[in-house]
């Protein structure tokens, strides 16, 4: 307590210069502010750009693989043969996930399924939504919060009822605030009951699998309803696709099967599949990418934050060094009137203390309403991280006194004769 | 009793500062400017005393010496009869904080700094606390005619109104020692007779009053005389505590 009172005077006379040189002050803070708001921001987009990757490749299951669908280049598709007209053929068979079912050891379950985008529409309200025709283990293989009603079922599946299952997004958009459960709706051709609604999960680098308007209907119902080949009519005529399968979950028993499974699944495909018209997606190697890329991203962001944070403290040492020469003489008079090296020293110092906790104070501030508007504004994720803001306010406080203290040294080593000569 | 001093002497115990074949030599490109050339003399406690001489004979650097601003290029200089040279930079600075009072040539005001900002630095180093640091410097300001500008900036006074402040400032530590180079070189002769006035009150109080001037008639206030010449003691009049 006796020493914050011993440098309570010297506080106050930091604070006063620091206010009688206001622009200066300003303008030093300014590099400060930018530089601990800058880290903190950077840091917030980044951590929330990373755990939303991260999260979205959790979220596709890391016992799961992905089999997509690929259209061939033309070259490839020419070679084929398979092309008719202006009919599209090409993907994965029905004939394919049983495939997979039956020779790739330690497949739990396979999920096929088709996703077309058809026009639904209930009295006047239209919209586009992708229809995904599957399996009920679709529901267990990518899970989701089921907000009413129920998902598909075996039953669904046997009598090829015409029943839905809507994500709440797409519910949103078509069927607004009426009662749900229990409407129909016109997908295409076919009329559908709403059965149940389930959780939208928004975003992402990499897209889930039901991250948008989605009806999920039974694929014998689809099948059915629509066939496999999906024809758009346009100006220049007929153009249509026919894919049997636009994709296969494959569900491993464990972890450790996926790699030696998405090889065995390559193997079997590629013997039936004279082109290359599928794609093998393994989310565990793309979180372990991911979460390469995280701590490459981070290192950057760290290098980037560092020299922001140098630039500021940079930017502290400038000024300081020229207030100083500026105030030679007032160090001068000071000295002169029997002031102590070491309280030139404490004066200037908690003059960069102040513009460095200030400016940092301020930068914290920024800092967090920066990804806050951004996230307000963009829906992109922020994470802001408490660590950063410590780690920020810190080094820029540090860097701002280490900064500080060789304008103050050098200010207090003059000679106090040779210091009031100094106009 | 005053001797210029030739030889060697231990101080006595009543003298404040004794200078012992003090030089100060300034290089200026290749060539050595002799500003003190071998002055010795001493000061008793309680003396006032002018130093005189022609512009650019020394004044103001034995001044600064005496002040423990500037140190001897060579000889001693004894304060309280402690060798200066001998003495760190704390012990000097704490030296003029409690004990000496100087009123420069040049004022020397902080401009940031209000007229009673200014006359609380030294208390403020002091460690007094604020209240009293205002009370006393409207009492200092008062005392040498200035407490109508306390609240205004050096810049926004006359040269006669800051050097005030100047005095105002050198007294505010309570200092056994003034030293005061050419105190009333911008003061009109009314003012001038004010100051010397507060100069004699001081020097009744017991205080030793060292002044620069060149001009004779404020010399005249002073009990003793030094005169310089080209960096050299010409002569010691008047001899009361001087030697
Ligand atoms: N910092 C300095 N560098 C070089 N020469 C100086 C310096 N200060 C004073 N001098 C020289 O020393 C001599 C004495 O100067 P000074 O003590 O200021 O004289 P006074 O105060 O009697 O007019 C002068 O010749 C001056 O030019
Ligand atoms: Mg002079």
């Amino acid at each position: 307590m006796n020493q914050i009172l011993h440098f309570w005077p010297f506080i106050k006379l930091g604070l006063t210069d620091v206010w009688r040189h206001k622009a200066r002050s300003f303008l030093t803070m300014l590099g400060v502010v930018f530089g601990v708001g800058s880290v903190i921001a950077m840091l917030a987009v980044g951590e929330g750009a990373s755990q939303q990757a991260l999260d979205s490749i959790k979220r596709l299951g890391s016992e799961n693989i992905m089999v997509t669908s690929v259209k061939p280049s033309s070259e490839d598709g020419a070679s084929t043969g398979a092309q008719r007209g202006r009919l599209a053929v090409y993907g994965l068979l029905y004939d394919d996930e049983v495939r997979i079912r039956e020779t790739v050891p330690g497949v739990v379950v396979t999920v096929p399924a088709r996703m077309t985008r058809r026009n639904a529409r209930v009295n006047e309200r239209q919209l586009e939504m992708r229809v995904v025709e599957t399996v009920p283990e679709w529901f267990d293989v990518v899970q989701r919060p089921v907000l009413a009603g129920r998902v598909l079922t075996a039953n669904d599946m046997r009598m090829r009822s015409n029943v839905c299952v809507l994500t709440e997004y797409g519910v949103r958009r078509l069927l607004a605030a009426e009662g749900i459960l229990g409407q129909h709706i016109r997908i295409a051709s076919g009329v559908f009951e709403v059965a149940g609604i389930v959780k939208n999960e928004t975003g992402g680098a990499v897209r889930a699998p039901d991250s948008e308007a989605d009806a999920y209907i039974p694929l014998t119902t689809g099948t059915r309803l629509f066939g496999e080949a999906n024809i758009r009519y346009s100006a220049g005529g007929m153009e249509g696709e026919k894919v049997e399968l636009s994709e296969i979950i494959v569900k491993m028993a464990d972890t450790k099967k996926v790699e030696a499974g998405s090889k065995a699944i390559e193997a079997v495909l590629t013997r039936f599949h004279k082109k290359k018209d599928f794609r093998i997606d393994v989310p565990l190697t793309l979180l372990r990418e991911a979460e390469r890329t995280k701590r490459t991203y981070n290192i950057v962001l760290g290098a980037i934050a560092g020299i922001s944070l140098l630039v500021g403290g940079i930017g502290i040492m400038n000024i300081m060094l020229a207030s100083v020469t500026e105030r030679t003489k007032e160090i001068g008079i000071r000295r002169a009137i029997g002031a102590r090296r070491s309280r030139i020293v404490i004066q200037f110092l908690i003059n960069t203390c102040v513009l460095s906790i200030g400016g940092g104070i301020v930068g914290l501030l920024l800092g967090v309403a920066i990804p806050f508007l951004i996230t307000v504004f963009t829906d992109m994720p922020t994470v802001v991280q408490p660590y950063s803001l410590i780690l920020a306010f810190g080094i820029s406080v540090g860097i701002g006194i280490i900064f500080g203290l060789y304008p103050a040294m050098r200010a207090a080593e003059l000679d106090p004769i040779e210091a009031l000569r100094h106009e | 009793m005053i001797v210029q001093m030739t030889e060697n002497r231990h101080p006595l115990d009543d003298e404040v500062v004794r200078f012992d074949a003090v030089m100060r030599h300034y290089t200026v490109g290749n060539e050595i400017v002799r500003a003190l050339d071998g002055i010795s003399f001493s000061i008793r406690r309680g003396a006032y005393c002018a130093i005189m001489g022609p512009s650019g004979s020394g004044k103001s650097t034995m001044l600064n010496i005496l002040g423990c601003l500037d140190r001897p290029s060579s000889g001693a200089y004894w304060l309280n009869g402690k060798n200066v040279a001998e003495m760190d930079d704390n012990a000097l600075s704490d030296h003029r904080l409690r004990n000496l009072g100087f009123v420069f040539q040049s004022f020397h005001l902080i401009p940031q700094l209000t007229v009673s900002e200014n006359i609380e630095v030294p208390m403020f180093y002091l460690g007094l606390p604020h209240a009293e640091r205002r009370r006393k410097a409207e009492m200092l300001a008062d005392r040498v005619g200035i407490s109508h500008r306390l609240r205004h900036l050096p810049s926004e006074l006359s040269g006669g109104q800051r050097q005030r402040v100047a005095v105002a400032r050198a007294l505010a530590n309570d200092p056994a020692v003034l030293l005061a180079d050419e105190p009333t070189g911008n003061l009109d002769s009314a003012t001038s007779i004010q100051i010397m006035g507060l100069f004699q009150e001081l020097y009744e109080q017991g205080k030793t009053v060292v002044l620069v001037t060149h001009e004779p008639d404020i010399a005249a206030y002073a009990k003793a005389n030094i005169v310089l010449k080209d960096g050299r003691v010409l002569s010691i009049t008047g001899k009361e505590g001087v030697m």
